[in-house]
């Protein structure tokens, strides 16, 4: 990592670039036309539901799996005739597969068996990507002896040790309990800063994604829905099915009346507004659309609080409400809507927890309204 | 009183299966020809007269020049056929499979008398080579039997993490894949090896007149004054059957332990 540019110039470069990537199994299409970039030390994660092709793309740019169509470069080479071996990728496998019959220091030293370098410098670049994963003193132990936990750090630091381009890693974290697997996360994000290597992670839980990642690629069904930063992808989804994908989204029935740099709504529950044309993804229509809201952007308001500076109020009754510690997720039923809506409240000394059944008003912004115009189905 | 009636049933079953080879080693050690109660003394004359029957000791070397080519040859054969249905998709993989694991059912005596009318028919003639042939086709369902299980718990990620850190095709099957099924092919080696030993209708039509040890056995009991012999021979055999079987049951356990896999097939 010596000679690397300035970071700012190896984050607006290219290291991967996927041109209309497709990927048939017989005759099921799995990938279909991925074109994507993938920067020079970013965190990439690839986000979807079981089955829409992420473990897929991920191993057709590790190489373990021929494309059907398109093409695939990495640094500028196109990877067609490149075997996996001479990419200059590394993976963390799901099951992890660090080799039973050989010890933690030949796992992780098993990628510099055809490194010319000496003895004493393979051993000491062993010893140095153990304790970078925490395993400092680990080296002669079986590697079937080991926890979950380890056999993961293993598996990291097998990886690492080559110095990849790219370090892909497969849902490295789902065989983890909770604990485990935040702690994992922090340190896998930690890692990734200190090593300034691309990472490129498949998930399928958003939490994980949202805090690990650069920028998160949404997949459904073989192809990227949105790829955009955490906090675009969570405040701005571009369809209702992102947007149900990443956290909690309350959608209410609205009608478009007039489109323009401000659109004009009358949504229920909420009544006639008027909205930037930039909180609508696509292209704003007249007539039937919803209107999708986060849990966090509506307050729930309690007798004597004085009207808000600025947004507005709406009115509604409690229909159930979920006692958090830290947090109240109300379910509130808005006038003149079916459906309740849930809102997040932070708990206060002070403010206790509203009893189910109450009439309330709401306080919300027109500026956390996201409006989606595509049709129903 | 159910419970009873079925430890009695073991306890007979036992006995039937294990008199006879307990006999043995009884009149293998007893100081008479004839091979009846009561017993007449002890002696290891039998065993001192196995050394010096030449043409005993001819059928002896036959039969391990036999057991020792089927052995690898059918573990060869069982490592292509295992690591083809456990890793390749091709058509009609099940009806092969099937084809390929028939001599398992199939009477020896069909098998042998078929390569017989084939064998003569070619114009081939009868020696211990032929043996092998006969020996290795219905000792292969066995070696495929064993190895499917040994590459079955191989997990596929292993080889591909091998190529991922820089390894070819072929030096992940030594480095990785080879290491990995060797108690497999070791306890392969072993079962197929004691199938031969001591197989003998199809060694009996095959091999003309160098005589296998169980066909030499066979012809012997002509004599009376050398059953004795036969005898110790048999308790020698059977020795060196338990201790076979029992190393490759260790070997093919030992390998699904340490591949961390799950016991799902063999035969002990
Ligand atoms: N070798 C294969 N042969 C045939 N179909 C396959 C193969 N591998 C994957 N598929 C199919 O391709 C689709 C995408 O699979 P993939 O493993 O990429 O999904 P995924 O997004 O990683 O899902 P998960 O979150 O469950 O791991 C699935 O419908 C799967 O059944
Ligand atoms: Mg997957």
């Amino acid at each position: 990592m010596t000679s690397s540019p300035a970071p700012a110039a190896r984050l607006a470069r290219p290291l991967i670039e996927l041109r209309e990537v497709e990927k048939y199994y017989g005759d099921y299409y799995a990938l279909r036309k991925i074109t994507t970039d993938i920067r020079e030390g970013e965190f990439f994660s690839l986000l979807g539901p079981s089955g829409c092709g992420k473990t897929t793309l991920l191993r057709c740019i590790a190489g373990f799996e021929d494309i059907s169509g398109g093409h695939l470069a990495i640094d500028g080479k196109d990877m067609e005739d490149v075997p996996a071996n001479k990419r200059p990728t590394n993976m963390v496998f799901q099951s992890y597969a660090i080799f039973p019959h050989l010890t933690v220091e030949e796992n992780v030293g098993f990628g510099l068996r055809r490194d010319p370098s000496s003895k004493e410098d393979k051993a000491r670049r062993v010893a140095e990507a153990l304790e970078m994963v925490g395993l400092k003193g680990f080296g002669k132990r079986a590697a079937h002896a080991l926890s979950g936990g380890q056999r993961q750090r293993v598996a990291l630091a097998r990886a690492l040790i080559l110095k990849p381009r790219v370090l892909l890693l497969d849902e490295p974290l789902s065989a983890l309990d909770k604990k485990m697997r935040e702690q994992m996360q922090s340190e896998l994000r930690k890692l990734q800063r200190q090593v300034g290597i691309t990472f490129i992670l498949v998930t399928h839980d958003q939490e994980e994604a949202l805090i690990m990642s650069d920028r998160i690629a949404v997949m459904f069904e073989g192809e990227i829905a949105q790829l955009d930063s955490p906090e675009r992808l969570y405040r701005r989804p571009i369809s209702r099915k992102v947007a149900e994908f990443i956290g909690i989204m309350n959608f209410l029935p609205a009608q478009v009346l007039s489109t323009g740099p401000q659109i004009a709504l009358d949504v229920a529950g909420l009544g006639q507004i008027g909205i930037d044309a930039e909180q609508c993804p696509g292209t704003p229509r007249t007539g039937e659309a919803s209107v999708g809201f986060r849990p966090e952007t509506m307050t729930v308001l309690y007798d004597g609080d004085p009207e808000p500076t600025r947004g507005k109020v709406a009115q509604g009754t409690v229909e159930e409400v979920v006692y958090f510690g830290d947090m109240s997720y109300y379910e509130v039923r808005l006038e003149g809507v079916e459906k309740p809506v849930q809102i997040s409240m932070r708990n206060v000394v002070g403010r206790p927890v509203l009893p189910r059944g109450s009439r309330t008003r709401i306080a919300w912004e027109a500026g956390a309204l996201v409006l989606f115009c595509e049709p129903k189905g | 009183m159910r419970g009873r009636g079925f430890q009695i049933y073991a306890i007979c079953y036992l006995i039937f299966l294990y008199a006879p080879i307990a006999l043995l080693p009884i009149f293998a050690f007893n100081n008479s020809t004839v091979i009846s109660f009561p017993l007449s003394g002890f002696t290891t004359q039998w065993f001192s007269q196995l050394w010096t029957d030449t043409s005993l000791l001819l059928a002896v070397k036959h039969s391990l020049i036999v057991a020792v080519s089927v052995s690898i040859l059918a573990t060869c054969f069982g490592v292509f056929a295992a690591r083809a249905t456990t890793r390749y998709a091709f058509p009609m993989k099940q009806g092969l499979m099937g084809m390929i694991m028939l001599p398992l059912v199939l009477p020896d005596i069909i098998i042998a008398v078929s390569l017989l009318v084939v064998l003569m028919q070619m114009g081939a003639s009868l020696s211990i080579l032929t043996v092998i042939l006969g020996h290795t086709l219905i000792a292969t369902p066995f070696t495929i039997a064993i190895l499917n299980s040994a590459f079955q718990s191989l997990d596929k990620s292993l080889e591909e993490a091998a190529i991922d850190l820089g390894e070819t095709p072929a030096s992940t099957f030594r480095l990785i894949i080879l290491p990995l099924v060797m108690p497999g092919i070791i306890s392969s080696l072993l079962i197929a090896f004691s199938i031969s030993l001591d197989e003998y209708i199809i060694a009996a039509f095959l091999s003309g007149t160098e005589a296998t040890l169980p066909v030499y056995i066979f012809a012997q009991f002509r004599f009376p004054n050398k059953v004795p012999v036969i005898m110790a021979l048999g308790t020698i055999l059977v020795c060196l059957s338990i201790a076979l079987l029992t190393i490759a049951e260790y070997f093919r356990r030992r390998g699904i332990a340490k591949a961390g896999g799950k016991d799902t097939g063999g035969f002990l």
